[in-house]
């Protein structure tokens, strides 16, 4: 099970990350790399900091000590300025899709659009925002309100909120959670699209297995705040460990 | 506690850190005004326009035992303008307004609509807290006058059924009694209170968190605490401008 099995530069290095809240520690020294190009799920229970570490990551929380490095820069030493920038090239998809429910889905595609490439013109802002709802198959609700959308409809804008600035990085919050089996495969099939159409690398956080399986490269399993396994999903899979097994068991034969 | 003052501290710094520099939200504090105009007009209307009647009837008797119920108007508006008017749209600002940006912030951040805007570049204290806090203090001080102005037909009301006194002659004699320093002061004290509502609110819902109950708790503290330190800025107020009075 290489860490490296690329043999090039991360593009998202996480060394030694530690996070405890109040007494609870969750991450006690987690690493990690993504690389380019790559789906790196991130498996582990519910309340292992897996959401947490996206977090750290996106710099929305801050670590208690350790090292994440995001395209070469040092989250945590990022100015306030430096930060906007870097987070232009890292989409956010939230588990519940956090999206602006006093705007259209139309005004929640613009919003980060208009003001972050203050240059375009209304026509570009439209085109932009047909394009992208048209990537992810929900061009006719672009004049709904997000409370008229299903959860997987309101997961695809989400998902098409964070395309819109094109990054480099995407980072999925428990993408099927809450999901039926058939938009939990329409949902899987967008995040492999979304890789091969805008070319991203992507940590994606889940406890769903056949998910993992379907969009996964690699699988890193969070276990007691650290990662302990990494590896193609056989790889991973292939183990007595008992606190692994019992995960794939109730995935995969029950 | 101190802890607390010094999270408020750095809230309230970071608005005069950022309102100056570009970008600027101008649709939006036009949006936000509007908002707070429309939410809080028919209460004011109606409440202003209460006050003024009331006040007047109360004030004609003790008027009229030392003869002196020609003074009614210009009675009506010095206590409008000097205190009743900023201090009831006020009052009546923090409860509408205030629980209402508490609500709607607090409600952002507990489905990370907020953290949805930080992660996609953008400044949610730019956008949301910013132009709430701007529309209050633009729009609070337009309400002021205007309570003032349905204050006095209230009060014009209640004049003209006891003596038949014209409108114009009510409003010249309320108004000949009004300084300067009385307008200055009103207009500045509006501005504070429309500082303090916006500002409340918005620091009660962009830190509110626990799910719903947090919702709940940061537009009723948006209230309690928004019309304490109105009551607060209108005591310091009122000592300020007595000092420049004498």
């Amino acid at each position: 099970m290489s860490l490296n099995p690329q043999h090039k530069e991360p593009i998202i290095s996480i060394r030694d990350v530690k996070k405890s809240f109040g007494d609870y520690d969750v991450l006690r020294g987690a690493d990690l790399d993504l690389y380019e190009g790559e789906n790196l799920v991130v498996l582990g229970r519910s309340g292992t900091g897996k959401s947490v570490l996206i977090k750290i990551i996106s710099g929305l929380l801050l670590q208690d000590s350790g090292t994440v490095k995001v395209l070469g820069k040092d989250v945590t030493n990022l100015s306030p300025k430096d930060l906007l920038e870097l987070r232009l090239n890292v989409g956010f998809s939230f588990q519940n899709s956090a999206l602006y429910d006093s705007m259209t889905v139309r005004k929640n595609l613009e919003f980060p659009l208009v003001r972050n490439r203050r240059n375009l013109t209304k026509a570009e802002v439209n085109n932009a925002v047909e394009s992208v709802l048209d990537a992810v198959g929900l061009l006719q609700t672009i004049n709904q309100m997000p409370s008229e959308l299903s959860g997987g409809q309101r997961k695809r804008i989400g998902i098409a909120r964070t395309l819109i600035l094109k990054p480099k990085i995407m980072l999925y919050d428990e993408p099927t959670a809450g999901l039926d089996p058939i938009t939990c495969i329409e949902i899987n099939n967008l995040i492999n699209e979304v890789k091969e159409r805008y070319h991203t690398s992507s940590i994606i956080i889940t406890h769903d297995l056949t998910c993992a399986k379907e969009t996964g490269d690699r699988i890193a399993m969070l276990l007691d705040g650290q990662f302990q396994r990494v590896g193609s999903f056989k790889e991973v899979f292939d183990t007595d460990d008992e606190r692994v097994k019992p995960f794939y068991d109730y995935n995969f034969t029950q | 506690m101190f802890l607390e003052i010094y999270r408020v501290h750095i809230f309230v710094m970071k608005f005069f850190k950022e309102f100056l520099f570009p970008p600027y939200e101008g649709k939006e504090v036009l949006r936000q005004c509007y908002q707070v105009g429309y939410r809080s007009l028919a209460l004011i209307s109606l409440t202003g326009f209460i006050t003024g009647i009331v006040f007047a009837k109360q004030s004609r008797p003790s008027l009229a035992e030392f003869g002196a119920t020609s003074w009614l108007p210009s009675l009506v508006g010095i206590a409008l303008l000097r205190t009743l008017a900023p201090l009831l749209t006020g009052l009546i600002s923090a409860g509408k307004v205030g629980s209402s940006i508490g609500a709607e912030l607090g409600s952002m951040k507990v489905t990370e609509q907020i953290d949805a805007m930080e992660v996609s570049a953008t400044n949610p204290y730019k956008f949301l807290v910013i132009t709430r806090v701007l529309a209050t203090t633009i729009t609070i001080p337009i309400l002021t006058f205007y309570t003032a102005l349905v204050g006095l037909l209230g009060g014009f009301l209640n004049v003209t059924l006891a003596e038949s006194t014209s409108f114009s002659a009510y409003l010249q004699t309320a108004l000949d009694s009004i300084t300067f320093l009385d307008i200055t002061a009103s207009t500045l004290k509006a501005i504070v209170f429309g500082f303090t509502i916006g500002m409340v609110g918005c620091y009660q819902g962009y830190n509110s968190s626990k799910g719903t109950e947090g919702v709940g708790k940061a537009a009723n503290s948006a209230v309690v605490i928004g019309m304490f330190l109105i009551f607060i800025e209108e005591v310091i107020a009122t000592q300020i401008t007595f000092l420049f009075r004498t």
